[in-house]
């Protein structure tokens, strides 16, 4: 069993835009590499710094972000490539829950099978949350998985989780291996019966 | 009652059980995997003591990052050549075929997976790559996943999945002359936007599909995903079991005809319901062409580039970026925007028939690739490359100044030595056109059909491809 992911509180920071999609979050030429280590370096890369390596001003990069846990974004985040590359880098970063306005299929389902919290507020309560973000760098937002809530400078936004994941995550069955492996008496009978590439009394074209 | 569509009957056959979470645990036919999102996959195996549950349903292949102008080892880069050199390790030590570069059977793996007859009616298949879906075109239930899932497939061959709602696309009329299975996928992206898919599987129909070769469908459900839907598929009939009879891992012949009875079952009953239904008017798809930053950003090649002032204020955000990003002044016209590169190849382009179909237009256009165009081809996997040198198709390439290359992902995603240089602007038959996607974080990507590609590279801009072959009503 991992560790029950129930309330995730820290300081914020906000990512702007829409539709970012995951070669943003990670370019293809950090993918590589044979392990994940290294990879919170990498994130939002070229974003963040211009082709000589100098740093550009985006959000990551100033000094009262540093050490943020929970990142805010738009919607459709995390688009395009299944690349778990992608959430690794941001849980890698230091983040620990994710507050937007809709994300990607792949994306959501990485994220919340490495315990990275992943939530969407409607988009009113999300520019609201943005906005007071920007404006508060020391303030303190907290996700709340149980209240099903976001809070932050007195204020509490509903949040919207897909009910399967957020059950995964307050019960501390986010890696859903060990669950997987129990069944496995009735999987190798699935394998004797369903057919596969080749078969035919065995697999063809195999050693 | 209701009848089922090919998703639920799939589903039901597959699915082990519910899982705490609500998710269910389900069984997985084929798993492919490829160098860049399985070694740590593997690595966490290691760690956890555990083996690989069932190699013998795994298949292997190397695509993202090999050179695709050189082949002999060790790589120039030695990252790329780590890579390689773990996928072959780990699919020693357990027990996995790879289709090793040379082998005769290397290729981009949505490639090599339907051509090598692996990719079957009924399977559920995963892969560490968003664009399995393309397996769909098979009346197959394929999605790409992260690689902590890879690592469960590999320990467990099952995943824990959530069930999807279904959405019937239907495309009845007749596609014009000129217009391709590219052009059908961005118009309907276009129409249901790239997060219309989320939470659906798409189920393509109607006349238009039902007329398309198995690689065009490929084409199709290869691109599901850039629109939001994580899986999309065709029924299995008449055709898909034309193209599979007699390949290496489809059923042999003596069990032929029960594998295609039992194959036809799989289709979405007449009667099945859906959760949506979208119907898609065919004759009115022209030659696409995208001019922002996902795929969604796509016009005709007949349209102007959108003016911020004239979209909503919720979109006004995002077409700003794009233009500024894509250097386009808003209001033009796309056609005479000029290109650096030509880029042909891709798991959503790199077949045979994308192959033929670039070639037809480079004989009917004629002439050559304009100094300052870089023309690249690059089959999809070493067997596709063989059949179009059989044919002549590298030649035809050659001879008009492309440069023919060795099988790979190549220029699609950049991850091998093939890449835009600064903010040079390239029109590709690949899927995606995200910021800095082919290599550059300032280059720029105009996605179209394989024809269109061609079209343009020896005009040096875009330009309308029925015009080239002479069929513009």
């Amino acid at each position: 069993m991992m560790e029950a992911i129930k309330q995730v509180r820290g300081r914020a920071v906000a990512v702007p835009g829409d539709e970012i999609d995951t070669d943003r979050i990670i370019p293809a030429r950090y993918l590589k590499a044979i392990t994940f280590d290294g990879l919170g370096e990498a994130l939002f890369y070229d974003e963040r710094y211009d082709e000589a390596g100098n740093p550009k001003d985006h959000p990551l990069n100033r000094p009262e972000r540093q050490g943020a846990r929970i990142m805010v974004v738009g919607a459709g985040f995390g688009s395009g490539s299944s690349r778990e590359h992608a959430p690794q880098a941001i849980k890698r970063a230091g983040f620990a829950a994710i507050v937007g306005e809709s994300f990607a299929e792949i994306f959501f389902g990485n994220a919340t099978q490495i315990g990275l919290v992943c939530v969407t507020l409607d988009p009113e309560d999300l520019g609201v949350l943005t906005e007071w973000v920007e404006a508060h760098p020391e303030g303190e937002v907290e996700v709340d998985l149980e209240a099903r809530e976001v809070r932050f400078g007195g204020r509490v936004a509903p949040l919207a989780i897909r009910e399967a994941a957020r059950e995964a995550l307050v019960s501390g069955r986010w890696d859903p291996l060990a669950e997987l492996l129990e069944a496995m008496d009735e999987v190798r009978k699935l394998d004797a019966t369903r057919p596969g590439p080749g078969k035919r009394g065995g697999y063809r074209g195999r050693a | 009652m209701a009848g089922k569509t090919l998703y639920q009957k799939v589903w039901e056959a597959h699915e082990v059980r519910q899982l705490a979470s609500g998710q269910s645990q389900l069984f997985i036919d084929l798993h492919l995997i490829h160098e860049v999102t399985s070694p740590q996959a593997f690595g966490m195996l290691r760690e956890l003591g555990l083996g690989v549950a069932m190699p013998h349903r795994t298949f292997a292949t190397v695509d993202h990052i090999v050179p695709t102008d050189a082949r002999s080892e060790p790589f120039a880069d030695p990252l790329a050549q780590a890579m390689i050199e773990e996928l072959r390790k780990n699919t020693r030590e357990h027990g996995i075929e790879l289709f090793d570069v040379g082998s005769g059977r290397q290729g981009i793996v949505h490639v090599v997976g339907p051509e090598q007859g692996l990719t079957q009616p009924g399977f559920t298949i995963v892969c560490g790559d968003s664009h399995t879906s393309t397996h769909g075109a098979f009346g197959a239930i394929a999605f790409g996943i992260g690689t902590t899932q890879v690592r469960d497939v590999l320990a467990t061959q099952t995943v824990a999945m959530p069930k999807l709602k279904v959405r019937r696309i239907n495309v009845n009329g007749e596609l014009r002359p000129g217009v391709g299975a590219k052009d059908v996928i961005l118009h309907i992206i276009r129409t249901l936007g790239v997060k219309g898919g989320q939470g659906y599987a798409y189920e393509y129909g109607g006349s238009v599909i039902e007329r398309m070769s198995m690689e065009e469908r490929m084409t199709v459900c290869n691109m599901s995903i850039e629109g939001g839907a994580r899986i999309g598929y065709v029924n299995p009939d008449a055709t898909t079991f034309a193209f599979l009879r007699g390949r290496p891992y489809a059923p042999a012949e003596d069990e032929w005809e029960a594998a295609v009875a039992h194959w036809r079952g799989l289709a979405s009953d007449p009667d099945a319901e859906y959760d949506d239904v979208v119907e898609i008017d065919g004759s009115q798809i022209a030659p696409y062409v995208t001019w922002g930053i996902n795929p969604g950003q796509a016009i005709t090649v007949e349209e102007n580039v959108p003016d911020p002032a004239r979209v909503s204020p919720e979109e006004a955000a995002l077409v700003n970026e794009a233009l500024e990003y894509m250097k386009l002044a808003p209001g033009r016209p796309i056609k005479g925007q000029k290109i650096d590169v030509a880029f042909v190849g891709s798991c959503t382009n790199g077949r045979l028939g994308d192959l033929r179909e670039a070639a037809r237009v480079v004989r009917a256009a004629g002439g050559r690739v304009p100094p300052g165009v870089r023309a690249i081809v690059v089959p999809g996997s070493e067997q596709v490359a063989r059949q179009a040198e059989d044919e002549g198709l590298d030649r035809i390439f050659r001879e008009a100044g492309f440069e023919w290359r060795y099988a790979g992902c190549s220029m699609c995603l950049a991850m091998n030595p093939d890449k835009l240089v600064g903010d040079e602007i390239s029109i590709s038959s690949s899927n995606r056109n995200f910021k800095g996607r082919q290599g550059s974080p300032q280059g720029r990507t105009l996605l179209a059909s394989p024809a269109m590609v061609a079209a343009a590279a020896l005009a040096g801009e875009v330009v309308d491809v029925r015009e080239v072959l002479g069929v513009k009503a």
